[in-house]
């Protein structure tokens, strides 16, 4: 009877740390999914389409998280295939500094305006 | 003076957006892009078409040839439009035609091959697709080029037609 318990015990937390372990991995497909883009869609992401295209990559994005590359091997690898459009959020490189710091620029450049503006009201 | 400049603005406006829909109109369904840094094929093992073996891609690639890279499935209506220059492509001599059959049933496909003709030395089936993402496609049709140092030198996203052809014989020649 003993035996039967512990082993009872030792098979439900088997399961349980394999049900924890792949609640894990398909949170972390879905999170990849979302941010890879659809190349054959309309302003979709992977994980929001049913195209042949999308289902491959949900394949391949399956296939590497089991064969436990992470999240920025797995966008390196897209990359290195489709480019950086394939990723909606781009990696800081020659290509993309424009991109990302324009918005800082301009928030610099309206913030120093409208200081400008109040201390010549004020005055 | 204020109406006319803003009726002339709106005419201009108008006549660019016409111009630039009527350019979209005529422009071709091919999408070639560019590739900037050539890279090597990837290394994948793929099954073969008419047997259940399967093929290691040093194997396909063994010789020292262009070969042209040829995605198509039975399901796919522009590959029935493109099949027929396939099929005069491949009697060239100069580079292989290799066919991946994708995300396809297999008796449509050997009934496809049957009814149009087989243009490729070899085909090799992607029933999940995944293997044309490693070679980086969209879908199908889809055609790359491989030089004889192994590397993807060009690629034609879409059917291929007449002017493409004429193109890769350029390249492979």
């Amino acid at each position: 009877m003993k035996i039967l318990k512990i082993f009872i015990i030792l098979f439900l937390s088997i399961g349980f740390s394999q049900l924890k372990s792949n609640e894990k991995n398909d949170e972390l497909k879905n999170k990849i999914l979302k941010n890879i883009r659809c190349l054959i869609c309309q302003g979709q992401s992977v994980y929001d389409s049913e195209s042949d295209f999308a289902s491959s990559i949900k394949l391949i994005v399956d296939k590497k998280i089991n064969d436990e590359m992470s999240e920025d091997q797995i966008y390196k690898f897209l990359r290195d295939k489709y480019g950086d459009w394939v990723i909606y959020e781009p990696e800081l490189n020659k290509n993309t500094y424009v991109l990302w710091l324009l918005p800082l620029l301009l928030f610099v450049v309206g913030g120093a305006i409208i200081r400008k503006n109040l201390i010549f009201k004020n005055s | 003076m204020k109406n006319k400049l803003s009726l002339f603005a709106i005419i201009i406006f108008l006549s660019f957006c016409f111009a630039i829909f009527y350019k979209g109109l005529n422009h071709t369904n091919t999408y070639t892009p560019k590739i900037t840094d050539k890279k090597y094929i990837p290394i994948f093992e793929a099954k073969n078409f008419n047997s259940s073996t399967y093929l290691k891609s040093k194997k396909i690639f063994e010789e020292d040839i262009y070969y042209i890279v040829n995605i198509w499935a039975s399901w796919c209506v522009p590959c029935r439009t493109e099949h027929p220059l396939l099929m005069k492509l491949s009697k060239n001599e100069s580079a292989k035609l290799i066919g991946l059959n994708y995300r396809d049933n297999l008796d449509n496909a050997k009934k496809f091959i049957n009814e149009f003709g087989n243009p490729y030395s070899q085909i090799l089936t992607d029933s999940d697709g995944t293997l044309s993402v490693e070679l980086g496609a969209y879908g199908v049709p889809e055609t790359f080029i491989i030089d004889k140092n192994k590397k993807i030198i060009k690629r034609f996203i879409g059917p291929i037609n007449r002017k493409i052809v004429e193109e890769i014989k350029l390249i492979i020649k």
